[in-house]
């Protein structure tokens, strides 16, 4: 048998896998988005000196 | 056992994506995200619509995992009752341990992103509510007490109190209020149904109200939850989530809702058999509406509101 011969698990498999990928991508574009608002708002943006010592 | 019959018993009961999915109870998840949106959108002051976003999505998959730990636990129940026996744990398709691992991984998961996306009074809350209903619901009041819907039904109603301090950072008497209503809804609208489904509750060793104190005793809980329910209810449209819309909707839904509960109350078993339940099947589906109606008249004050129509 080749090496290239999908296994019958695989295309047994195939919309699973391809739904977790789907639901990964999307989680990943998600934090980047989230992410995106918090940087620009500022949230994460560290305190001057003269701010924290007041 | 041969590999050739391994692979057919592996081909019969191949978990496909969705059957992952619907260990998350996609109906129950539908209304906490409502109701969770409904809590986020009328509390005081905003998110950016993307953490709002995050926020509901973090609460309906927090949800999501404390089904899936649910059906993990509650697999042996599950598999003797007719209603539950199709889920993906009893029909052999997912494993009790996959369960278990997607139910922990998205409960921690969805913690930890909310407690990010927000703040970590929502997340903390979340966390309770997850613990809540796989902790104190599915492995120690299911099986003890027949009021277990009732106090059960404190995990279905977090989601707007967690929507709410998505926003504000804290608990209120509008938020508490909200819980209150779901809390209070949850056991006439079960018992309701338990009165006319067929049930397996007594083969499962399940202790529910109508099998351990009978059909009577059930529909005098049933109007008794509703008076309280009728009050909490029309108490919220004097809150600042309230308003001339709510206060109507409360008033009206109210009314038709006592005067179910007294009819189904008035109610002995030779009439039920005779109509089929007639007023029971009617009473669960205004129940449905009930309970839509009012976060959507909650929704319509928040909604109204910047154009100065909703609220006092």
């Amino acid at each position: 048998m080749g090496f290239r011969v999908e296994h019958e698990l695989h295309k047994r498999r195939f919309g699973r896998n391809v739904g977790v990928a789907l639901v990964l991508v999307a989680f990943v574009v998600l934090l980047l988005g989230l992410t995106v608002v918090k940087v620009t708002r500022g949230d994460f943006a560290p305190q001057a000196v003269g701010q924290s010592a007041s | 056992m041969t590999d050739a019959s391994i692979h057919t018993q592996s081909q019969q009961q191949e978990a496909s994506f969705g059957d992952y999915f619907a260990l998350l109870k996609p109906r129950v998840m539908s209304l906490v995200v409502f109701t969770a949106m409904v809590g986020l959108l009328a509390a005081p002051g905003g998110l950016h619509p993307i953490e709002a976003f995050c926020a509901i999505l973090f609460i309906a998959i927090g949800g999501g995992a404390s089904g899936a730990l649910n059906m993990w636990y509650d697999s042996d129940i599950d598999q003797v009752m007719s209603r539950t026996k199709s889920r993906p744990i009893p029909s052999g398709k997912v494993t009790r341990e996959e369960a278990f691992a997607i139910g922990m991984a998205l409960s921690v998961m969805s913690v930890v992103m909310l407690g990010l996306a927000t703040n970590l009074v929502a997340a903390a809350l979340l966390a309770f509510t997850i613990f809540f209903y796989v902790v104190i619901y599915t492995m120690w009041l299911k099986r003890w007490t027949p009021q277990n819907i009732v106090i059960g039904g404190a995990a279905g109603a977090f989601p707007p109190m967690i929507g709410w301090a998505a926003v504000t950072g804290g608990i209120s008497v509008e938020s508490v209020l909200m819980f209150t209503l779901i809390f209070m809804w949850t056991p006439p609208h079960f018992w309701a149904l338990c009165l006319f489904m067929k049930s397996d509750y007594r083969d499962a060793g399940v202790p529910m109200l109508h099998v351990t104190h009978g059909r009577a005793s059930t529909r005098k809980h049933i109007l008794v939850y509703t008076l309280l329910l009728a009050a909490i209810a029309i108490g919220i449209g004097f809150t600042s989530v309230g308003g001339l819309i709510y206060l109507t909707v409360a008033l009206v839904l109210n009314a038709l809702f006592v005067l179910g509960a007294v009819s189904i109350w008035r109610r002995s078993d030779a009439d039920c058999e005779a109509d089929n339940h007639k007023r029971e099947k009617s009473f669960f589906a205004l129940s449905l509406l009930y309970l839509f109606l009012h976060f959507g008249a909650i929704l319509a004050e928040a909604a109204l509101a910047p154009y100065g129509l909703g609220g006092w």
